[in-house]
């Protein structure tokens, strides 16, 4: 088929209407509501069947997710951020009920201070929960996820739900060409669900999910859960591969672009990713051998994959649009964990944290990047993490700092409690 | 909406496209913007890597002049004395190159002449794009056309013909320019410059948790300058009902001042909720420009005659 322009989240819709969906419990968040929106256009329309219903919470719709998906039936939601927060009791609860189901999340940063553009602090919050994650750079795999999502929890070996992972804005409401898989074709990558044992039926009554007393019972079920997930790593492999030889488009469970010669190599994943492949065709032509790779399969965490990319690299620079508060990034820390004591890893691993709440990451900042990385690999010293934040951007807080400071001047009781750093003995 | 009509428009021009709009919690009448990029080589598979704000634009279409006098907007941020600034006002090249101190080409899409009904005013969206896809130089008018059938179809065909003539109208209006966009080279890496990296400092919660302690700051945000359409109450059609406009209006713009309604127009942003919700239809609309120049036109008047305007 032709590609057609949609954005992310009419992408997203496509691949629950491909996958041929019975059930869509929704609610309404920015900015993921268009993917709802789109689906219920088409169901009213005819062009989609199965059920849509709106749900008076995101905490409900997970539960009603997780409870039709219990029946034996292919279940698709969507949410984001704060919603996805709410939802989070039921998150842990339908994973470890192990019904298969997707749930795409839009990612947009955690208030507060509440935004609403894309960090991975939303997503990276349910990441121990035993829900999958499968993360996208662009509109073309946000459709390709879901269906790519759909097999890997419906899988017999796996049997967990899985969430598709796309950053608000700069893949929700950004339109670029998709080619739409042929839904004949579709239909032979994904099978109809085969439900196996779990079904519902009011004749033969049965108890899903009860409670347990005791760490016996409880280290089973979660410790069971978890090898369920690390099954997957070999699973979505295969699935992969039959999607690229269906489809002709390679979706592993990591992106290694330019990484056979690198010595640099970028660790980043979401859309801001395609940001660094760009950087690498530039720092490419400026002579540097740097490469780019990008997990698109976060839990289960790749981590022999991960290894075997960088065999050889000298510096990887991590790049993490999250902030684990009190820590530092998220895949800084979970890299370092997996190529810890490992025969031939990278010596250098830098963190940089950037793009929290959508912030811009520019060329001259991939550039610099690479050199902190590439001196750091160098003089064997590496340096502390670092924000991605520059002097312009700190002068523009202090000037609104200033602004609301002169205000509170004036009109707190309490008069000016703190001033700008610098600003102590100024009238 | 201009962006998705050109982004189409490109799409079917054989480009790889990727379009973008941006705003953010503020809906009707708040400022937004859109992007949009466009590569050769669609039928190679090209692809976009870029995404976000454009650092260096080729053109810069301004849809609404009075954001160009909002620094916040950053109407005008990473343009260069190659960039083409295309701006929707009534003013001349001429005033706008000498006001905003412009080295590069700056042109004119002459705004809608004076239109007293809402429903009379021109789709500004198809116009930009049509204005724009001219510039570029790589569209065909019926690429436009066929783009606004696409995304406008299901507003229905009365709207699209509008459109289509709006934008073909557009198009003409700048063939003289057509094809004076250049697409910008990149900065090779190496001519970089460094990002002046900063280390934050630890600074006291007073100041670093995201509070505003000031009592009615928000009266400081005059979101009055958005508005490109004024709400305007006759009094003689208003029944008083005292709370429909008052109870819906977004902004808080409109108090109940002794038996009725008043409109606060440093605060209004133009959304026109309460022209559409004032159920005697007493609440009408007036183009902002205008009613700008009639209330320059009292002053003057009463600096003439020596009355203080608000005595009239
Ligand atoms: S006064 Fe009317 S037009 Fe102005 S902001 Fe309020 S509802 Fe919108
Ligand atoms: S809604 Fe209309 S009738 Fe009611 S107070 Fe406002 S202007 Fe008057």
């Amino acid at each position: 088929m032709a590609p057609t322009l949609l954005t992310g989240n009419v992408a997203a819709a496509w691949g629950a209407r491909l996958a041929r969906v019975d059930y869509v419990p929704a609610f309404p968040i920015t900015p993921q509501t268009e993917i709802i929106e789109t689906l219920g256009a088409w169901v009213d329309s005819g062009d989609m069947p199965g059920r849509m219903v709106t749900l008076e919470s995101e905490h409900s719709m997970l539960t009603a997710a997780g409870a039709a998906a219990a029946t034996g039936v292919r279940v698709f939601s969507a949410t984001s951020s704060q919603g996805l927060l709410h939802a989070m009791e039921m998150i842990y609860t339908v994973a470890g009920w192990r019904a298969p189901f997707v749930l795409v999340n839009v990612s947009r940063g955690l208030a507060s201070p509440i935004t609403l553009e894309a960090d991975h602090n939303d997503v990276l919050a349910a990441r121990d929960s035993g829900f999958l994650q499968i993360h996208c750079a662009d509109c073309q795999e946000v459709v390709d996820g879901v269906l790519l999502a759909y097999r890997l929890a419906e899988d017999p070996a796996v049997r967990l739900p899985v969430m598709v992972n796309l950053d608000g804005f700069y893949l929700s409401f950004t339109r670029e060409p998709v080619n739409l898989p042929d839904p004949a074709e579709v239909a032979q990558f994904l099978q109809p669900f085969d439900p196996g044992a779990i079904r519902f039926a009011a004749s033969a009554p049965e108890s899903q999910a009860v409670a347990v007393l005791g760490g016996s019972p409880y280290s089973y079920f979660r410790y069971e859960t978890h090898l369920a997930a690390q099954n997957a790593v070999s699973v979505y492999g295969d699935i992969a591969g039959e999607f690229r030889e269906r489809f002709g488009r390679e979706r592993g469970a990591v992106e290694a672009y330019q990484t056979e010669d690198a010595e640099v190599v970028f660790f980043m994943m979401g859309s801001f990713a395609t940001k660094a492949r760009e950087a690498v065709d530039r720092l490419r032509e400026a002579g540097q051998r740097v490469g780019l790779l990008r997990p698109r399969l976060l839990r289960p965490y790749p981590a022999d994959i991960i290894a075997g990319a960088l065999e050889g690299v000298s510096g990887v620079a991590v790049i993490d649009q999250n902030l684990s508060v009190g820590q530092g990034g998220v895949l800084h820390t979970e890299l370092s964990a997996a190529l810890y004591g490992r025969e031939g890893a990278p010596a250098v691993l830098t963190s940089f944290i950037g793009g929290l709440g959508g912030r811009e990451i520019s060329p001259e900042e991939f550039y610099q990047m690479a050199a902190v990385t590439r001196q750091a690999v160098e003089t064997g010293v590496t340096p502390p993490p670092r924000l991605l934040y520059t002097e312009t951007e700190l002068r523009e807080i202090r000037k609104l700092q200033s602004v609301a400071l002169v205000e509170r001047d004036e009109t707190s009781p309490r008069g000016g409690a703190g001033k700008p750093p610098g600003e102590e003995d100024k009238q | 909406m201009a962006s998705r009509v050109l982004g189409t428009a490109l799409f079917r021009s054989g480009f790889t496209v990727q379009d973008a709009p941006k705003y953010g919690a503020e809906r009707r009448g708040a400022p937004i913007f859109s992007t949009v990029r466009a590569a050769r080589g669609a039928s190679e598979g090209e692809t976009i890597n870029e995404r976000g704000i454009i650092h260096r634009p080729d053109l810069v279409v301004v849809a609404d002049d009075t954001l160009l006098a909002i620094p916040a907007a950053g109407t005008l941020q990473g343009i260069d004395p190659d960039t083409v600034v295309l701006v929707n006002s009534r003013e001349s090249a001429d005033t706008w190159r000498h006001r905003l101190n412009l080295q590069g080409e700056l042109l004119i899409l002459p705004a809608g002449s004076e239109v007293e009904d809402r429903a009379d005013l021109p789709h500004i969206g198809a116009t930009c794009a049509g204005a724009a896809a001219c510039l570029l130089g790589v569209i065909e008018p019926e690429a436009l056309t066929t783009a606004i059938d696409e995304e406008l179809g299901p507003l229905g065909e009365e709207a699209v013909a509008e459109n289509r003539e709006n934008a073909s109208a557009a198009f003409e209006a700048m063939i003289a320019h057509r094809g004076i966009v250049t697409e910008g080279a990149a900065v090779p890496a190496k001519d970089y410059e460094p990002p002046a990296w900063v280390e934050l400092p630890v600074d006291d919660a007073s100041i670093a948790a995201p509070d505003i302690r000031a009592a009615a700051n928000s009266v400081q945000v005059r979101t009055g300058l958005w508005r490109t359409l004024r709400p305007v109450i006759d009094y003689d059609l208003c029944g008083k009902c005292w709370w429909v406009c008052s109870t819906f209006c977004p902004d808080s713009a409109i108090a109940v001042e002794g038996d009725k309604p008043v409109i606060d127009y440093d605060h209004c942003k133009g959304c026109m909720v309460c022209v559409g919700i004032c159920p005697p239809h007493a609440i009408g609309s007036i183009p902002e420009y205008l009613a700008q120049q009639r209330e320059q036109q009292t002053i003057e008047e009463g600096e003439a005659d020596g009355t203080d305007p608000a005595d009239r």
